[in-house]
C-alpha cells in the first residue's frame, strides 16, 4: 500500500525543525563564516560581459543579480531549518518570483562531504523542501517550484574544513529561463 | 573426455554468459611422457613456515607454473598454453597473497613441474624448500576451443593429495579457472566459503572535486577485466550487482533528477525501476533477486519501499518523519537492517521484511550508517561516524561493536561473498580523492584495490556458479 505523507506531518516536522533551529549554533557560525557570494558557483553562468543593465529582466541572470547571493541559504550540520537570515533571503526570492509570475524555479539541496552518500541525498532533499515550503508559505504557488537533491556530489567550497563545509550545506534557488 | 563432451551442451544451456562449468571428476593428465625431474632451484626456498602452533595462514604454499600436455596456441595467451600455465599460477598466488591470508610462493621463483608430475609430485623438491602445501595444476587445450584446467592441492609433509578439481572454460574465462583454484585451496585450508571467483561493481571517479565525473564500472574481484559501463555524461552512484550478475541496479541523474535504474549487462539497456515524480535512491537487491529495496523522498521525507525487480506497485515499509534510508536483507530474506535518524541522529534499525517490528539496534557512541548484513548472517557491517568515519561490524543484536579501520573517511562497506572480508571506499581529506580498500574481520589485513582511476561505492557480488 502506498501512502503519501500528510500535510500535517510535514507541518509538524517543519515546526519542530524551526524550534530546533532556535537553539542551534548557526548564528555563531554565521558570524565567523559569512557566506561569500563571490565564491558560490551556484549562481550559474555569470551575467554577460556587458554592463548589468543589459541583463534581461525576468531572466535567471536578472534573478541572480537581484539576489546578490541571497538565492542561496545555508544550514547547520545535519539541520534543515529555516532561520531568520534564511527567511529574509527567501522573502527576497519570493518578491522576485511574484514580479515574474510566469517564471518557475528549481531549488537544489546540498550537503557537506562529512555525511554518508545516501543519507546526504535524503538530507539535501529535506533542505530543498524547507526552502520550497517557506516560499509556498509566503504565497508562491507550489506548482512553480521543483526540488532536486545533489547530496554531497556538488560542493562549491573545496576544502575539508568547517568553513568549506558551512558553504556547502545549502539550498540554492535557480530560476528557469 | 566423454564426460567433457557430455558437459559441453549443458554449459551453453545453463551458463551461456560464463561458458563455464565444473568437472565433477577431474580427468588426471595421462601418465604419458615422463618429464625430467624438477630442477633444483635454491631461490625457491619458502619462508615463514611454522610449527604446529602456527595458524593456517602461515602455511608455506608453493604454487609452481601449471603444466600443459602440449604447448599449443590459445586465444587466452599469446605465448600458448605453457605460458598460460604460468599465468594461472600467478593469478592464484596473487589471490592468496593479496588478501593477507597466506604467504604463497609463486611460479616465478619455483621450478616448473612436468605434466606427469602434476599427479605425482616430486616430493623431495618441495620438502627441500620447506613447502608445507603444494598447489599444482595443468591446462589443456581441447579440440573444441575450450580449455580444461585441473587444480590439485597436496600436503607436502604427509605426501598426500588433499583435494582436486577441474573446470572447462572458454579461453576468455581462463582467469575464472585460476580464481576457482584459489577458492578451492582457500576453502580447503581455512574451512571458510570461497570468494575469489566473484565480481565488483563500483563508481569510477575522475575530475576535480567540484566537477567530478562518476561512471558505473565493473571488474573481477582482483581488479582484472575492468570495464566502464556508463560514459560519465550523468552522475552515477551506489551500484549493486544483481545476485545472478545479469544486471546492476544503481542511481543515475541521467534525466536531471536522482532515479534508480536497472542496467542489463547483456543488452546494455537500462530501465527505470519505478515511475515517480519523487527522487528514488539507495537501491538494494533482495538475496533472491526478486525484489528491490529503495528509498524515496516525498515532500522532503525519505522512507524505504520495496518493489518487484520486474517493476509494478511499490510497498512502503517505513512511515516515519525521520530519514529512513538504505536497507540490507538478512541472508534468508526475512529481515532488513536499515538506517534512520528518527532518534535525532543516524542509527541502525532492524525490521521484518514486511516493515513490521522496527527496532533500533545501535546504542553506542557516535552515529551508525550504511548497514550491510553479512552473507553469513552473523555480522552487520556499517559506517561508524565518530568524528572520523570508520568501517565497523556488530552482531545483529547491536553488540560486539568493533572498528576495523581508522582513517579520515571510510564508508560504504560491502561484504565478500563469504562474509569474511569487507570492501569500502576511503576519501582523502581536502583532495576528495577516493579509492577502494578492503579489510578482513581481524582489522589487521587492510589493502588498497588497484583501479584505473578514483573509485567509490563498491558492491561485491556473490561467487559465480
Amino acid at each position: 500500500m502506498k501512502r503519501s505523507v500528510s500535510a500535517l506531518a510535514v507541518t509538524t516536522m517543519l515546526a519542530g525543525a524551526l524550534a530546533l533551529g532556535a537553539c542551534s549554533k548557526k548564528a555563531q557560525v554565521a558570524d565567523e563564516l559569512p557566506p561569500q557570494p563571490a565564491t558560490v558557483a551556484d549562481n550559474g553562468p555569470p551575467p554577460g560581459p556587458g554592463p548589468v543593465d543589459t541583463v534581461i529582466p525576468g531572466s535567471n541572470a536578472d534573478f541572480l543579480a537581484q539576489m546578490n547571493g541571497r538565492n542561496v541559504i545555508y544550514f547547520d550540520t545535519d539541520k534543515y531549518d529555516i532561520d531568520a537570515t534564511d527567511a529574509a533571503a527567501l522573502r527576497t526570492q519570493a518578491e522576485w518570483l511574484r514580479r515574474y509570475p510566469t517564471k518557475r524555479a528549481t531549488i537544489e539541496g546540498h550537503c557537506d562531504e562529512r555525511g554518508t552518500r545516501d543519507y546526504n541525498i535524503a538530507l539535501g532533499e529535506r533542505r530543498a523542501n524547507s526552502a520550497k515550503n517557506y516560499l509556498v508559505s509566503v504565497g508562491i504557488d507550489a506548482s512553480r517550484l521543483t526540488t532536486v537533491s545533489y547530496g554531497k556530489e556538488r560542493p562549491v567550497a573545496l576544502g575539508s574544513n568547517e568553513a568549506a563545509w558551512a558553504q556547502n550545506r545549502r539550498a540554492a534557488t535557480i530560476t528557469i529561463d | 573426455m566423454t564426460l567433457l563432451k557430455h558437459l559441453a551442451p549443458l554449459l551453453i544451456a545453463f551458463v551461456p554468459a560464463a561458458g563455464f562449468a565444473q568437472e565433477q571428476q577431474v580427468v588426471a593428465p595421462p601418465p604419458g611422457a615422463q618429464g625430467a625431474p624438477a630442477q633444483a632451484d635454491d631461490e625457491g626456498v619458502l619462508v615463514g613456515t611454522v610449527t604446529g602452533e602456527g595458524a593456517w595462514q602461515d602455511l608455506g604454499i608453493a604454487i609452481p607454473a601449471f603444466a600443459t600436455n602440449a604447448d599449443v596456441a590459445t586465444p587466452a595467451n599469446t605465448g600458448g598454453t605453457a605460458a598460460l600455465g604460468r599465468e594461472l599460477a600467478r593469478v592464484i598466488t596473487a589471490d592468496l597473497k593479496n588478501n593477507g591470508l597466506f604467504k604463497p610462493v609463486g611460479p616465478d621463483s619455483l621450478p616448473k613441474p612436468s605434466f606427469a608430475e602434476i599427479t605425482a609430485p616430486a616430493w623431495g623438491s618441495w620438502t627441500s624448500r620447506s613447502a608445507e602445501m603444494l598447489v599444482q595444476g595443468y591446462v589443456r587445450a581441447n579440440g573444441d576451443g575450450q580449455l580444461t584446467v585441473g587444480c590439485y592441492l597436496y600436503d607436502v609433509q604427509l605426501k598426500n593429495e588433499l583435494i582436486r578439481q577441474g573446470w572447462v572454460v572458454q579461453p576468455s574465462d581462463w582467469r575464472r579457472a585460476a580464481h576457482k583454484c584459489a577458492d578451492l585451496v582457500y576453502s580447503k585450508l581455512s574451512g571458510e566459503s570461497p570468494f575469489f571467483d566473484s565480481k565488483i561493481a563500483y563508481i569510477a571517479e575522475t575530475g576535480p572535486k567540484n566537477h567530478r565525473i562518476k561512471r558505473l564500472a565493473i571488474m573481477d574481484s582482483d581488479g582484472a577485466n575492468h570495464r566502464f559501463i556508463t560514459n560519465g555524461g550523468a552522475t552515477a552512484l551506489t551500484p549493486r550487482y544483481s545476485p545472478d550478475y545479469k544486471s546492476i541496479v544503481y542511481l543515475s541523474y541521467i534525466n536531471g533528477n536522482p532515479r534508480i535504474y536497472v542496467y542489463d549487462i547483456g543488452t546494455g539497456k537500462q530501465r527505470i525501476v519505478t515511475q515517480s515524480s519523487n527522487p528514488t535512491f539507495a537501491p538494494r537487491w533482495s538475496p533472491d533477486g526478486r525484489w528491490i529495496l529503495y528509498s524515496m523522498a516525498v515532500g522532503g521525507n525519505t522512507d524505504i519501499y520495496r518493489v518487484s525487480a520486474q517493476g509494478g506497485q511499490s510497498t512502503r515499509l517505513t512511515d516515519n518523519p525521520g530519514i529512513d534510508v538504505g536497507g540490507s536483507y538478512s541472508p534468508d530474506g526475512s529481515k532488513i537492517v536499515f538506517e534512520s535518524d528518527r532518534s535525532g541522529t543516524q542509527q541502525v534499525y532492524v525490521m521484518n521484511a514486511d516493515g513490521s517490528n522496527q527496532k533500533r539496534i545501535s546504542f553506542f557512541a557516535g552515529r551508525a550508517a550504511t548497514p550491510e548484513w553479512s552473507p553469513r548472517g552473523d555480522q552487520i557491517a556499517f559506517t561508524h561516524i565518530v568524528g572520523d568515519f570508520r568501517i565497523a561490524v556488530m552482531t545483529p543484536d547491536g553488540r560486539n561493536v568493533r572498528d576495523l579501520t581508522n582513517s579520515w573517511q571510510d564508508e560504504a562497506p560491502t561484504w565478500a561473498p563469504n562474509g569474511r572480508i569487507i570492501q569500502f571506499f576511503r576519501t582523502t581529506r581536502n583532495s576528495g580523492d577516493t579509492a577502494l580498500w578492503q579489510v578482513d574481520l581481524t582489522g589487521r589485513n587492510e589493502r588498497r584495490l588497484p583501479t584505473p582511476v578514483g573509485a567509490s561505492d563498491p558492491a561485491w557480488g556473490p561467487v559465480l556458479p
